[in-house]
């Protein structure tokens, strides 16, 4: 045994640079940002404590069970949907081979550009009484009003279609991912243990799947209980229709809060489950070796019940709904080939981009802190301050309204009692509070991807850099920013087209008079003018497709198995081991 | 800025005296002393967690020192309380995963410790060193294109380009196949040699130690066994440690019976010894593999064979003694025995290495 095992486990390097003493500036910022953007969840939870007021008393008896209901039936309809759609086009074009599923697997993820709000009205205007498809049935059977049976769109149903086909996108996105990153081994092994193609799904991909399925199904879930604008317009009574109704209707904040604080308890559950679902997922790692699998071949009608799997979720889902939309607006050039169009795409790409900027500039610090500086605190600090991605935007909404509110009016209180000034609403009554609400929405969005770079970055390069003679803020400018670049510009875009379809927090938070795309398509939808609020509609949809196409590309070249490493270490030769141990002990 | 191509190469002493290294509040390494003359070329060999990656992050100023000093060609460049930044030592280093960067293609890489330097010497510095590394016509090469011997010399001549007086290299051949490591040890070697600089290696490998370094130190559990050349290390171990990791052999137990001789399984054993014992006294010998030889027509040891590995030009048996001791021997591999065969043995010891027993230095491999 002349040479020791050559690849012996190196104890892992201590990350901690500094000797703990110093002052500890990057857990001082990381902790107080992180406290910042905790601040809404914090303002919320804490009207649990407050004594509950009339309102609070006849929403329970009244309302409450009716929110809790149809949330529940919700949820329980989208989660059913998503999984029926998502896991099996996710294992269709993950494995088998069929015509078209190079396309299909990044077509699949075209409704991620499609809000639901916006797939809502758009499917009302198609199906309602005087659109095209009940049109073209009275005119195939001479039939007149009321002498036909058909639908209803604008229900608990329709909602739960209309939710299905915009979110199953995430389960098929997270499921396929696990799906490809299963070794071929164990599939291989479980083909030479006798199982099938179906035996092989059922009794090992599947479960290996398993924690992905629920991250994404998860994920969906929390879309669901975000959204306002669907439920809204097909008028079905929830927790956020609930909040704008109590905030708005019966003017009663505090009850308004206490209904969030009882949504942001679902949220939390979800939370959970996400977690425990993606610790799981570590477990499930089966190894670090890769190749292409051998696609299962599919012929005959079973290539075409694939390729109709695959391609009723895309034309559903994105295709008809975009088709649609771009008719009404051909129809309507005159409501947005005008300045005041002009204007509002102006409003809305200027404050999703100062929105985009000031998340990632946050993103940066804590990503940054927690390189510099890891540990329990600063870990915490920014797991805290990412979780508003899975608060709902009209929670963080109250949430936001309620501080800013008191601090306006006891500033301009204080003011008047003393100056005799005005100082008028500083915070609650400008892009402020709105800015604000984007950032602890939008912060998760930001801080994944940054971090996700920052990894790229190992901290040998710093070293290396320095060896050779850069000073620390050299480092961040010639070797983290070039390497970063491309990250940060994915991280602003991201940010940017979720606050391009933002709907709820906009509409109770933005400044008097100040409209953005979505809260105009909103408003127009809701006056019945379908066909005219289509161009600002399909103006966010189309927006919204680039991250779907930069998520494609990421994901096909991110693919394992596609580049071995260069070195062929698994093929060193290694000596016959000699049965004595050489040379410790005499016998 | 100053062109320090026209300067003289300035290879390094470096000196260590009585250093401490550790990460928050605890000690790593303990009271390490050793003087790499200046153009020499130095290892720090031991097993995984002896702390050789640490002493050569403290030298390179990426860790402070807990006590003692680090001293560069007389300069202080480490104490307690004092820790010249990396940045300010012109030390280059070599990182076991190379630490290439990934947005700069090879050119850049190799330029970037040089770009204050005129446009021209620094083209030219860059040649010269792809030159020397043997990637000629590669500067327009991204990292992640190249092969893993090809990024490890990138990161060579990356290391090397602003002539730093003194390279370290951290597990640097780790990656490589291990038929690869001492040939590109030797291939390092010598650029290192043309490049007139001192240089300091990490490794757990000893053949790649053998073929790099002019003098090794073995490092156990933080603390420094020995600093010297590969041959004494193999023939004159310090402890038991170094005998053991340094090399094959067994250790058997003996009696020390005259001034040169000690009593032992294979009977009486005569060279000079390594210290100076009472005769009587309990002792561990170290036998090598080459210091019992097959002979079967007059050798008066027997022994059976228990286990044997092929290396090509011979072959390594493990041998039982009548007594069950266990040693190892080298026997050339045109006689090839089997397991369970009957074989005979002859002494070969030019010098004997003896330790104390119960002098417990050596931890099981």
């Amino acid at each position: 045994m002349s040479t020791p095992p050559p690849t012996l486990p190196q104890p892992a390097r201590p990350t901690r640079r500094r000797p703990v003493s110093r002052p500890n500036l990057w857990q001082i910022t990381s902790v107080t940002v992180a406290l910042i953007l905790a601040l809404p969840v914090l303002v919320i939870f804490g009207h649990v404590f407050l004594p509950t007021g009339d309102v609070w008393q006849h929403l329970r008896e009244t309302m409450l069970g009716e929110y809790v209901t149809n949330s529940l039936l919700l949820l329980f309809g989208v989660g059913v949907g998503v999984l029926v759609i998502g896991v099996p086009v996710a294992w269709l074009v993950s494995v088998c081979e069929f015509p078209g599923r190079r396309i299909f697997q990044w077509a699949l993820m075209l409704p991620l550009a499609m809000p639901a709000y916006i797939i809502a009205y758009t499917y009302t205007g198609m199906l309602d009484f005087t659109g095209p498809v009940q049109v073209l049935i009275r005119d195939l059977t001479g039939l007149g009003f009321g002498q036909y049976w058909f639908p209803e769109i604008r229900s608990l149903t329709g909602a739960m279609l209309m939710l299905t086909l915009v979110l199953y996108p995430y389960v098929y996105l997270l499921t396929r991912a696990a799906f490809l990153e299963q070794s071929v081994c164990v599939l291989e092994v479980s083909r030479t243990l006798g199982s099938g193609p179906y035996a092989g799904f059922f009794r090992v991909a599947l479960p290996l799947a398993r924690p992905a399925v629920i991250a994404g199904l998860t994920l969906a879930l929390m879309e669901v209980l975000a959204d306002y604008g669907t439920v809204a317009y097909f008028g079905i009574a929830t927790f956020t229709t609930g909040i704008f109704r109590t905030w708005y209707g019966l003017a009663d904040p505090a009850a308004a809060a206490q209904l969030a604080a009882v949504l942001l308890s679902f949220v939390f559950v979800l939370i959970l489950l996400e977690r425990w679902s993606r610790v799981r997922a570590r477990f499930h790692h089966t190894s670090s070796r890769y190749s292409n699998l051998p696609r299962y071949q599919l012929r005959g009608w079973k290539a075409t019940a694939a390729v109709a799997a695959c391609l009723l979720p895309i034309l559903f889902g994105f295709l008809i709904p975009a088709v649609q939309l771009s008719i009404w607006a051909a129809q309507t050039t005159s409501h947005w080939v005008n300045p005041a169009f002009a204007q509002l795409v102006f409003n809305t790409f200027y404050l999703a981009a100062l929105a985009a900027v000031i998340a990632v500039a946050l993103a940066l610090i804590l990503a940054y802190a927690r390189r510099m500086q890891g540990g329990f605190i600063t870990g915490l600090a920014v797991r805290v301050a990412g979780l508003g991605y899975a608060v709902p935007g009209t929670v963080i909404a109250i949430g936001v309204m309620l501080p800013f509110a008191w601090f306006d009016n006891t500033l301009d209180a204080f003011m008047r009692a003393q100056f005799g000034i005005s100082t008028g609403l500083l915070l609650s009554g400008t892009l402020a509070a709105l800015l604000f609400a984007y950032a602890v929405r939008f912060l998760a969005v930001s801080l994944q991807t940054v971090e996700a770079g920052l990894g790229k970055i190992k901290p040998s390069m710093d070293d290396a850099a320095r060896s050779l003679g850069m000073r620390p803020l050299g480092t961040l400018t010639r070797v983290h920013l070039p390497i970063m670049r491309g990250t940060l510009l994915t991280a602003l875009l991201l940010v940017f087209v979720d606050v391009l379809k933002e709907l709820p927090a906009t509409l109770i938070l933005r400044p008097f008079d100040f409209n953005t795309l979505a809260v105009r398509a909103f408003e127009l939808a809701g006056d019945e003018r379908l066909a005219e609020s289509s161009s600002a509609a399909l103006a966010i949809v189309l927006v919204g497709l680039l991250p779907v196409i930069l998520l494609s590309l990421t994901i096909e070249r991110s693919r394992p198995g596609q580049r071995q490493r260069m070195q062929n270490r698994g093929e060193a030769r290694q000596n016959e081991p000699l049965a004595v141990p050489a040379g410790t002990q005499t016998a | 800025m100053t062109i320090k191509k026209t300067e003289p190469v300035h290879a390094a002493e470096v000196v260590l005296d009585d250093v401490d290294v550790g990460y928050s509040g605890q000690r790593v390494v303990h009271a390490i002393s050793l003087d790499l003359p200046r153009g020499q070329i130095g290892c720090l060999l031991g097993p995984s967690g002896c702390g050789k990656t640490t002493l050569l992050r403290a030298i390179a100023g990426f860790e402070g020192v807990m006590r003692g000093e680090i001293r560069l060609n007389d300069e202080t460049v480490s104490r307690p309380g004092y820790t010249l930044a990396p940045e300010k030592r012109n030390v280059g280093m070599v990182f076991q995963d190379f630490a290439l960067f990934p947005h700069l293609d090879v050119a850049g890489n190799i330029a970037f410790g040089i770009r204050r330097w005129n446009r021209g010497d620094r083209d030219r510095r860059v040649k010269e060193l792809l030159r020397l590394i043997g990637l000629s016509g590669y500067e327009r090469a991204y990292p992640h294109a190249l092969s893993g011997g090809q990024q490890q010399r990138i990161a060579l001549a990356r290391a090397l380009s602003p002539k730093p007086q003194l390279l370290l290299l951290d597990e640097p051949f780790s990656s490589m196949d291990v038929e690869l490591r001492t040939d590109l040890a030797r291939e390092v070697r010598a650029i290192l040699r043309a490049e007139g600089t001192t240089g300091m290696l990490v490794t757990h490998d000893q053949n790649e130690a053998f073929a790099f370094a002019d003098c090794i130190a073995v490092l156990n559990n933080g603390r420094l066994c020995q600093w010297d050349t590969a041959y004494h290390l193999y023939h004159k171990p310090a402890d038991r440690f170094v005998a053991d990791f340094v090399g094959e052999g067994t250790i058997i137990p003996g009696r020390v019976c005259e001034d040169d001789c000690v009593e032992t399984a294979l009977g009486k054993i005569r060279g000079p010894l390594s210290s100076r014992f009472v005769p009587g006294t309990p002792v561990d010998v170290l036998v090598r593999p080459d210091d019992v030889e097959l002979d079967l027509a007059n050798g008066e040891i027997q022994a059976e064979v228990t286990a044997k590995a092929f290396r090509g030009a011979d072959f390594l048996y493990a041998l039982r003694l009548p007594d069950d001791t266990e040693i190892l021997c080298v026997a050339p591999s045109h006689d090839n025995f089997i397991i369970s065969d009957h074989v005979r043995l002859r002494l070969n010891f030019s010098h004997l290495v003896v330790f104390p027993r119960g002098d417990s230095g050596a931890s099981p491999r």
